[in-house]
């Protein structure tokens, strides 16, 4: 299977890990990634909050460039990225007037012939049943609170991915690889997002009512599959600590992670090592199992 | 709160705009107030998403341009989603948003919310994509936030999480002709 690539500006820098565990994984899994030749960022919220045009013009000069390239399936494993390239590639199809006014600003026509997936999907798209198949080292019995957050969901009607209030896809996946999900109230909960450096105070709040609830549910680590729930629940728990005198301390993971240790690939290899709350003490829950066993099990 | 209609904002002014930017009506909102019961940032809005939409619908739009509530909006889209009516308030939002730099009725607090996106769009302007550290840096230095966060940028530093060099996508000019020709920092009369 090979498909584009669209790692965006966050997964080279501040979410490494997320690059890094995405790029293993899916070599373990047999899967190519070929980046996007030219990509560039995708305006995130500052484009779409300031300029809405500029905000749709960014995604699609990248979605040209994919189709371009002859790519079918684009991954772009960031929620931010995939959550504008979804949207733009919605209403450029649906809408004449805009898909006109943003060939104007990129000087670059685009047919709709990509499908962008966001990191869960890459799985989903792999199959589960297959994934399953692969699990070597099973992390038996964690109990992980799956966090989807806004950007993977929301809008749905342009986003078309599980549902908005309730989803399941990342349970299913997390399930798939030997780990329980739990139940819990706080999987589209909004964490702040891009408020991280202007309106700490905000993220705080946000954050510390998702992480409460999680431990209160039962989790050992929450799993997301997006750079700023990542950097909100993971660089932040010091500070959300700090300012209300909690005692948080609960690894945050990337799907991709936990999905590449399952399959045995080096946590190093996934960036497990980066993260600001301690992570690597989730391997130490690794059983080595016969398959045949995992496979009952689930 | 005082309600009072202008017309001449219905039928020409902001609202009108607001309309065109969206693709839809706030006329269509029937006020269940189930966007601002959801809404995860309520606590710090001066005023309630419903309300902001009540104040579109009766042409106060100066209120609303004026308003901080445009700000701490996330972007969350959970109002749109849970909005009976399938109203698109936070595509609103960024209309309001985009509204309100351009004829400079911004206010003045929510400064550094303003500033981010600005330095964020400037390294995207610079490099086609954003370089995380020098961005920090030069949003420290704009805000005077000085000391936040240095601890964590050190800790980040260590663990390989910051690309000190930036990286500058070839054919970068294609890019900033882009912010050109979508308009990016113009000013309107109004």
């Amino acid at each position: 299977m090979k498909i584009g690539y669209y790692p965006g500006c966050s997964l080279h820098g501040m979410a490494i890990d997320f690059g890094k565990s995405t790029e293993a994984t899916c070599e373990a899994l047999g899967i190519e990634l070929e980046e996007i030749p030219g990509w560039s960022c995708c305006g995130a919220s500052a484009a779409h909050s300031t300029n809405h045009l500029l905000g749709l013009a960014l995604p699609a000069r990248n979605l040209s460039l994919a189709e371009e390239a002859g790519f079918r399936s684009v991954a772009a494993p960031c929620a931010m990225c995939s959550n504008s390239m979804k949207k733009t590639h919605e209403l450029i199809l649906s809408d004449k007037e805009t898909a006109a006014e943003v060939a104007r600003i990129t000087r670059r026509e685009y047919r709709g012939g990509v499908t962008v997936l966001n990191a869960i999907q890459i799985f989903l798209e792999y199959g589960l049943d297959e994934l399953a198949k692969r699990v070597v080292l099973p992390l038996k019995g964690l109990r992980v609170a799956c966090y989807y957050g806004c950007l993977l969901t929301r809008p749905p009607d342009l986003l078309k991915f599980d549902d908005a209030e309730q989803p399941v896809l990342m349970d299913e996946v997390c399930k798939a690889v030997g780990t329980e999900p739990v139940e819990w109230g706080f999987k589209t909960e909004c964490c702040g997002a891009g408020f991280s450096m202007s309106r700490t105070d905000l993220v705080c709040e946000l954050t510390r009512r998702i992480l409460e609830n999680a431990v209160n549910n039962g989790a050992e680590a929450v799993v997301v599959a997006c750079p700023m729930c990542h950097s909100n629940l993971d660089m932040r728990q010091a500070n959300i600590n700090k300012m209300f005198g909690t005692e948080f301390n609960i690894p945050i993971v990337y799907v991709t992670e936990l999905v590449g240790l399952a399959i045995g690939v080096k946590p190093k290899k996934l960036g497990m090592r980066k993260h600001f709350v301690d992570a690597m003490r989730l391997t130490k829950r690794l059983s080595a199992e016969p398959q045949e066993e995992v496979a009952r099990a689930s | 709160m005082r309600f009072s209609i202008d017309s001449e904002q219905l039928e020409s002014g902001a609202v009108k705009r607001v309309e065109e930017m969206i693709q839809q009506s706030p006329s269509v909102c029937y006020q269940c107030g189930k966007c601002s019961a959801g809404c995860p940032v309520h606590y710090l809005m001066d005023i309630p998403p419903n309300v902001v939409i009540r104040l579109l619908q009766m042409g106060q739009t100066d209120r609303v341009l004026e308003s901080r509530t445009i700000w701490v909006c996330a972007s969350c889209n959970t109002c749109s989603t849970r909005c009976p009516k399938e109203f698109k308030i936070a595509e609103c939002m960024d209309a309001l948003r985009e509204l309100a730099l351009a004829t400079g009725k911004d206010t003045p607090s929510e400064k550094d919310i303003k500033l981010f996106h600005r330095e964020f769009l400037k390294s995207t302007r610079r490099f086609g994509k954003v370089h995380e550290a020098s961005l920090a840096a030069f949003y420290k230095l704009k805000s005077r936030h000085f000391f936040a966060d240095v601890g964590a940028g050190i800790k980040m530093f260590f663990k390989g999480k910051i690309r000190p060099i930036p990286h500058r996508v070839k054919g970068v000019r294609e890019i900033r002709q882009m912010f050109e020709a979508a308009g990016y920092g113009q000013k309107v009369e109004q």
